[in-house]
């Protein structure tokens, strides 16, 4: 019970965090836009893209372990899918992306799970291999760049009332990872894994497999939120996923997941992912410069882990 | 008795305690010894053994009560402070750093040299005249520990606490990872060390070693001081009695007699790994207890770890139920096919999920089996886990309480509960009651009995000999991973077991084969 | 002989690392159209001895047991730093210079102070720091630009002797006269014994915060010489997220490469070089050999994604699968 008080106080101070700083902002700003509906539900569609990086980083840190290759993944997704669309059916953009994802994303597990290589190391290989890919495929092929209705449709379009689908898209992905975490076997392995992995094998746990299938996750989360954001910005291009793993990881743990795993709930998650979204956004409105925002970006993370994520001491 | 009293103690206790939490370790203690004399601190596990010997070396500091050291008041904020008071401690588990070389561990504490530079050379000296002092001139210097076997490493810490210049020398079951030929080495050194006016705390749980070595015991029982007497002054069943505050009788279930030969469940030939095993063949019949023994690391870790598929490049043969078995993960172990459980060696990093709650480790093992569709089914899982909690006694408040909450007694039953509940009809078990109450071994050697009878087989290792006595109907002893010698029912005695342990031959039984 | 075959034994990474780097250094120098010559050694070293100097400095937090992931932004900003005050008189330039490995070494403290006093965990804060460090940069130069003394940097970025190139020497004394002293004093001992076992070095009196907090200062003072070599090179500041970025993730790769291990407690900072001189040269094959520039990133993923999978052999021989998981 202590360890489910420690995770749900996490949740708290994030989501009171994220009020305080909308409370903030309007004081100094002067307005009462910051909680109006439409404020609210902008931010919400930008932070889908945050969200679902988060989402697979998140099943990847439980593990205990770390997925560097979130960036070059994104636009794998976005890029894939854009010439899959080109070379064959726009049907198959979204589906192939996806692929995509999930083929480097279990390239990532074998390398961690098979080889045993630190994971902080291998994805930074894979991140840089996927990279390469790209610059070649990019200036090698000269490939369709431009999103799919359907791309677009999901990222920036709206069919129930004022609520964007892409919140839906990350809603759905959400319940998928509640849903393994809370009610299957692989979430039990998943926490097992990041507290034990040792333990967790000689309690008969293929430990190989569940690893592969969390980096798979993350995968193909990744690649989605690429998808997304080339529906998004009508195109996929380079580097476009290089602005989502550190936000994504400071995500993950600002919402109380333990850096070295076993601890974590999708709910913080959430919260860290809004209360990111939240505070770029309205740095964003206040004009402070890209200075002042790493800034106050880096000490906000700092200071929120000092109130509440301290490490025990060690003796002995 | 009033010259003791006018004389100040070199060390002494007053009113010490120790809370953690709602929990209270020490309770009180008055406690003293002096120099030039061994003296042995006994008490079952959760007696306030450890956290005594952790106040004394300023790991923890105590809620209340006060110390003294040759009459002044003393306070050890950190080891450090409880080191340059000469107060040294050889812990359990040992303080060494496996990555550093021997000489580097040795001298940690205060390294030769100047100016915060390390002297390489005054340090390897010192390093090798120390080895030289107890006994292990072989241990190059240079060394990483972590390539040291681990009766050497523990040498090396005893070595490095030399170096520290004690007053007051504490060994912490200093003896248990060493062969038979360093413990005499140690005995020696401790006596040399009397002789040097050191004062010497021991704690042991090896009653001959106490017999052999102390000059006066104190016991230790529930967080408490018990008693402290002269040695020779009791015997061995009233200390015992001492340590466990009631009656010392009918520890064991009584062991059935079988009629016919119970029919094999687990069949063993010729198991070989690495330098580890050689050519290991045994039989577990269903509804028997049978013991593994010998001195530590012979080889009995991995047999127990080969059965379960941990280890890789085994050769031989292994049958379940007559059928050959090819186990090659615990995954494949544990499944219906071959329904193999093993409890490990160490349930802290081996057994448990610590931070993890008691429902979720309770059901890790089965969790696959509890599901519906591709959901955990809930209510079954709780249903088999309550079943599991009441058939083991666990004691514990609820259930989503993390495991590391619980008494080192019950975190071991829920390792067992872990394992009953995946229905395991052959049960292997690495010395399952180390550090373990009285009362919960007992316990565990009743449900062990009531496996047996119900069908399983089970293969017990331990590392100790009154369990083997007590428990197994047969017991088989390894020697550098091989299969010495079989006792069955009546040859299974203290001296069979200490004489094979050690490779020494059997009277009764040489006479048999003779015949 | 014994001595030789343990320092053999326990210095086999950076041995390895080493080889490795000369085998391809020659190839490099074989298939080079003018061959050995000075400028084309000095070019080399230039580069590459900057990110050896950032791979040193990655190498002390991780022997620890931690990690600096803002070492890319130290180096960034201490470049932006040195690009207004690294200037004017000899003297002025002298202080300047201090002022810049002042300003490093501030924020390797900043970092070690919160992980030791704050205990967080080192990844989550030097995230978070180098975001800081990386504002900072950007702040001092929001657009690329500034100057540094220019008869400074033509001497630091050349030759001494005319045969040797000045960063090399450069190296040289941040080996003999920072790492080397560290590594054999309490201080650097102590980092080792954190990262080997920090219970055990607790329990045997190491003073553990003393030796991160010093680990992560030495960091930062690394990354300063590295960021005051950068502006030497380039002659500016520029505040460059991705360039801080790919600095982080060399480091790391370098440390790994040069057979330091991420969980702490074995290593050495000399592997690191070879590791980042090995980084760098396949960069300058991948020149020689005539690839594609379209495919140079791809071979250079390819090949470090293979070096890091050769550590993969060791499991192979691990018979006892419980070893995998230690």
């Amino acid at each position: 019970m202590g360890m489910l008080r420690a995770v749900d106080k996490s949740v708290i101070i994030a989501w009171g965090f994220v009020v305080l700083l909308l409370a903030t902002a309007s004081i100094v700003l002067q307005t009462g836009s910051f909680f109006s509906s439409q404020y609210l539900l902008q931010q919400l569609q930008i932070a889908t893209f945050l969200g679902i990086v988060a989402s697979g980083a998140m099943v990847v840190i439980l593990l205990g372990h770390i997925d560097l290759s979130i960036p070059w993944i994104v636009t794998v997704g976005g890029m894939m899918s854009t010439a899959a669309a080109g070379w064959w059916d726009p049907a198959l953009a979204v589906p192939f992306g996806l692929l995509a994802g999930l083929a480097f994303g279990v390239l990532n597990g074998v390398g961690v799970a098979f080889l045993r290589i630190p994971s902080m190391i291998f994805t930074l290989g894979v991140n840089t291999v996927a990279q390469g890919l790209m610059v070649l495929h990019t200036g090698g092929f000269a490939p369709q760049d431009h999103a799919t209705d359907l791309m677009h449709f999901l990222a920036v379009g709206r069919t129930v009332g004022n609520i964007p689908n892409a919140v839906f898209v990350w809603v759905l992905v959400g319940l998928l990872i509640v849903f393994m975490l809370r009610y299957t076997p692989l979430g039990r392995y998943i926490y097992a894994i990041g507290n034990k992995e040792g333990a967790t094998y000689l309690s008969g746990v293929d430990t190989r497999l569940v690893i592969i299938g969390c980096f798979a996750i993350s995968g193909v989360c990744s690649a989605l939120a690429g998808i997304m954001l080339a529906g998004h910005t009508t195109k996929a291009y380079q580097a476009m996923g290089d602005p989502f793993l550190l936000p994504a990881i400071a995500a993950v743990v600002l919402g109380g997941t333990n850096i070295l795993g076993g601890r974590g709930t999708y709910a913080g998650t959430i919260a860290g992912v809004i209360l990111i979204t939240i505070l770029q956004s309205i740095l964003a409105v206040m004009q402070m410069p890209e200075a002042g925002r790493q800034v106050i970006f880096g000490v906000v993370i700092v200071v929120m882990l000092l109130v509440y994520g301290r490490g025990q001491r060690v003796q002995g | 008795m009033a010259e003791a009293s006018t004389k100040t103690p070199f060390w002494r206790m007053e009113r010490v305690s120790k809370h953690y939490g709602g929990v209270i370790a020490l309770d009180g203690v008055d406690f003293q010894c002096e120099r030039g004399e061994i003296h042995a601190v006994l008490g079952e596990n959760g007696a306030g053994k450890s956290t005594l010997i952790k106040i004394m070396a300023g790991v923890v500091q105590p809620t209340s009560g006060q110390m003294f050291l040759e009459g002044q008041p003393v306070t050890f904020p950190t080891p450090v402070a409880a080191t340059d008071h000469g107060i040294v401690c050889i812990f359990q588990e040992l303080s060494l750093m496996p990555d550093l070389s021997v000489a580097d561990n040795i001298c940690i504490t205060s390294p030769p040299g100047r100016w915060g530079f390390i002297d390489h050379k005054a340090q390897k000296r010192r390093a090798e005249e120390l080895l030289a002092r107890v006994g292990c001139a072989d241990v190059h210097p240079g060394e990483l520990v972590k390539n040291l076997p681990l009766s050497r490493r523990q040498m090396v810490e005893i070595a490095k606490a030399l170096g520290r210049e004690p007053k007051l020398l504490i060994l912490d079951e200093a003896t248990s990872a060493l062969t038979s030929a360093d413990v005499e080495e140690v005995y020696k050194i401790l006596a040399r060390l009397r002789e040097q006016n050191l004062s010497i705390l021991y704690i042991s749980h090896r009653m001959h070693e106490i017999e052999q070595l102390a000059d006066n015991c104190s016991v230790f029982r529930n967080g408490r001081h018990v008693e402290t007497f002269d040695k020779g002054t009791r015997t061995d069943d009233e200390i015992v009695q001492l340590m466990i505050g009631r009656e010392y009788s009918q520890v064991y279930p009584p062991k059935p007699k079988h009629a016919v030969a119970p029919q094999p469940r687990l069949e063993v030939k010729n198991l070989s790994w690495e330098d580890s095993l050689h050519d290991v063949s045994l039989t577990v019949g269903k509804g028997e207890i049978v013991g593994i023994g010998g001195l530590d690391g012979q080889g009995q870790r991995e047999l127990l770890l080969a059965l379960f598929g941990v280890l890789r490049g085994t050769s031989g043969s292994i049958a379940i139920d007559g059928q050959p078995a090819s186990i090659g993960s615990p995954g494949t172990a544990k499944s219906a096919k071959y329904r193999i459980a093993l409890i490990p060696e160490d349930r802290k990093s081996e057994g448990l999920m610590l931070p993890m709650s008691v429902r979720d480790n309770i059901s890790m093992a089965s969790i696959s089996s509890l599901t519906k569709g591709l959901v955990v089914d809930r209510a079954a899982e709780d249903q088999k886990i309550d079943e599991m909690v009441r058939k083991l006694s666990i004691k514990v408040g609820d259930l989503n309480d993390a495991v590391a909450t619980l008494s080192g007694g019950n975190q071991q039953k829920v390792v067992i509960a872990k394992w009953l509940m995946t229905d395991a009809n052959t049960i292997l078990l690495n010395d399952p009651t180390r550090g373990i109450d009285v009362g919960t071994k007992q316990e565990i050697y009743q449900l062990l009995r009531d496996l047996a009878d119900a069908g399983a087989a089970i293969l017990y290792y331990t590392t100790d000999y009154d369990e083997l006595i007590g428990c197994c109907d047969r017991v088989y002893i390894l020697y550098d991973g091989r299969i010495i010698r079989e006792l069955d029912g009546d040859d299974i005695t203290e001296h069979n077991i200490v004489a094979s342990s050690l490779n020494l031959p059997l009277e009764q039984r040489e006479e048999r084969a003779g015949q | 002989m014994k001595d030789t075959r343990l320092w053999l034994a326990q210095n086999y990474g950076p041995l390895l690392a080493f080889i490795v780097f000369a085998l391809m250094f020659y190839t490099f120098i074989a298939r080079h159209p003018v061959g050995l010559t000075v400028p084309v050694a000095t070019t080399a070293a230039n580069k590459a001895v900057l990110l050896a100097l950032i791979g040193m400095a990655q190498t002390v937090p991780v022997l620890t047991g931690g990690l600096d992931l803002s070492v890319g932004f130290m180096v960034v900003m201490t470049n932006t730093v040195a690009s207004v005050i690294v200037v004017g008189s000899p003297l002025q330039t002298a202080l300047g210079v201090i002022g810049v490995l002042a300003v490093g070494m501030t924020a390797g403290f900043i970092n070690g102070a919160i992980v030791v006093y704050g205990r967080l965990q080192p990844i989550i804060t030097t995230l978070a720091t180098g975001a800081v460090y990386f504002g900072i940069a950007l702040f001092i130069r929001p657009i690329p630009g500034g100057t540094v003394n220019y008869d400074f940097a033509d001497f630091m970025t050349f030759t001494v002797f005319e045969t040797i190139p000045t960063t090399l020497v450069l190296l040289l004394i941040v080996v003999v006269f920072i790492w080397i002293p560290f590594r054999r004093s309490t201080l650097g001992r102590g980092c080792y014994a954190a990262g080997s076992a920090e219970g055990a070095a607790y329990l045997s009196g190491v003073n553990i915060d003393r030796s991160k907090l010093a680990a992560y200062t030495m960091s930062g003072l690394l990354c300063a010489i590295a960021g005051l070599v950068l502006t030497f090179i380039t002659g500016s500041g520029e505040a460059s997220g991705p360039q801080g970025a790919t600095f982080t993730l060399a480091s790391i790769a370098a440390v790994v490469i040069g057979g330091t291990s991420l969980y702490g407690g074995t290593g050495t900072a000399i592997g690191s070089i070879f590791g980042a001189f090995i980084l760098r040269t396949i960069d300058d094959l991948l020149f020689v050999f005539d690839l594609p520039p379209l495919w140079q990133p791809l071979f250079q993923g390819v090949v470090l994604l293979t070096a890091v999978s050769l550590g993969a052999f060791a499991v192979i021989r691990i018979r006892n699968r419980l070893d995998l998981f230690q």
